[in-house]
């Protein structure tokens, strides 16, 4: 690796810092949506730009039909999400949406969704969020996007030689806990990995983080201990969510978790605010907190690099 | 039409009517316990920017999803503790003791 990097001309600080990236123990990086600039973001895209390999985007909770003072327009910044996607130099093969696709689960809210999605021209894979499974048990959602899914919309796929599996955790929620998978969606994960080498990369994706990032604000899922122990044996899993708006990284082992911004608002750090509700910030600043992540795989026993792009960046 | 207006007249005053309020404020119920008699109508109101629903954990009432200042009621006619829940964000949990 050290030799690799040297080649790439990386210098000692860039070493160290990809280091603390694959480094076995935990690394904790908190930022209220924004990691352009940091040590992490830099070299990851350092190792995006090197790749060959696989590259796709995750975009997240685009709340389309929300019209409050955080984000009049949601519509618009989904689509200039979409617009970057478009205009980066190096496409992606496909795309994730993590979730709060729509705001309140309405047809033509989805119908909105599914007419901007459609610019890319890119396969999606969506998981829903819990707007998006509102009124009817998650009709609407599986009616568009259910095809080829389980249960309440899970599925798994390859690509590349890297296993992805999306995981539903916003339905038949208890009162008093947080988000669940439920026991059928976990004997179906059992199953659906036994089978695959510990040596293929595998990246989850689910709405509400598969870790406990602040229980008291609901931000975890109750049984995500038993799905990421049927992962234990793989070297690398990489678990993207959305729900929280913002960006959030713990690597713990051969696990990385990372959660994306979201295009529609963000909300606050865990416990700055009164709620998890949307946090209005000045409409300058708006579109510094929104934004999607560039994913890639510099080699199949590479982790995962991951690349936080607001809005406002200009790359 | 002038029956009509006598019996709701009369329903008025043969039922007495107490209405609770429990406002949805910041991802809480405001009131997590009231205290009600038998009888009683409460209504949920949502004051976030997010929706949320009332949903009772015995399925004894369940309300639609509340965008932001939309209200649900609900009348109580049986005595007993009806707890309750947002299904979208199950932290969120109150109850309501009924009297008679």
């Amino acid at each position: 690796m050290a030799t690799r990097d040297d080649e790439q001309g990386m210098d000692r600080r860039g070493f160290l810092e990809c280091m603390a990236w694959v480094g076995t123990g935990a690394v904790w990086t908190m930022a209220s949506g924004v990691l352009k600039g940091t040590p992490l973001e830099a070299s990851a895209y350092g190792a995006a730009k090197m790749a060959g390999g696989l590259r796709f985007v995750q975009i997240s909770d685009s709340h389309i039909g929300f019209d409050k003072a955080a984000n009049t327009d949601v519509t618009a910044t989904l689509r200039e999400a979409i617009a970057k996607i478009k205009g980066s130099p190096e496409q992606p093969s496909f795309v994730l949406h993590t979730g709060d696709l729509t705001h309140l689960s309405k047809p033509s809210e989805f119908d909105t969704l599914q007419q901007l999605m459609s610019e890319l021209s890119l396969p999606v894979f969506y998981v829903p969020g819990e707007h998006d499974v509102l009124e009817d048990d998650g009709k609407s959602f599986l009616q568009r996007y259910g095809k080829g899914t389980l249960g309440a919309g899970w599925h798994s796929f390859d690509k590349d030689g890297v296993h992805f599996i999306g995981l539903v955790n916003v339905v038949d929620l208890k009162a008093g806990g947080l988000g669940s998978l439920g026991r059928g969606q976990l004997e179906w994960l059992e199953k659906d990995v036994k089978h695959l080498k510990s040596s293929t990369p595998i990246v989850v994706f689910a709405h509400i983080p598969l870790w406990s990032v602040y229980p008291e604000w609901g931000w975890g899922t109750d049984d995500s201990a038993q799905a990421l122990a049927y992962l234990k044996r793989f070297g690398s899993v990489s678990v993207l969510n959305g729900h929280i708006h913002q960006v959030m990284q713990k690597v713990e082992g051969h696990v990385s978790f990372h959660t994306a911004m979201s295009t529609a608002f963000p909300q606050p750090a865990p416990g700055m605010g009164p709620s998890a509700g949307p946090m209005k910030v000045e409409s300058e600043r708006l579109r510094s907190v929104l934004g999607l992540s560039r994913m890639s795989f510099h080699a199949v026993n590479h982790p995962i690099a991951i690349t936080d792009v607001t809005l406002a960046d200009t790359m | 039409m002038k029956l009509l207006g006598a019996v709701l007249v009369f329903a008025a005053i043969a039922t007495p009517t107490q209405v609770s309020e429990v406002a949805i404020d910041n991802f809480n119920f405001a009131a997590p316990t009231i205290t009600v008699p038998v009888g009683a109508t409460v209504t949920w109101t949502n004051r976030d920017d997010v929706p949320h629903n009332v949903v009772s954990t015995d399925n004894a009432f369940k309300s639609p999803v509340l965008d932001t200042d939309q209200k649900f009621s609900h009348m109580f006619e049986t005595p007993g503790t009806f707890k309750y829940y947002c299904s979208l964000h199950p932290r969120m949990t109150g109850q309501i003791v009924v009297n008679r």
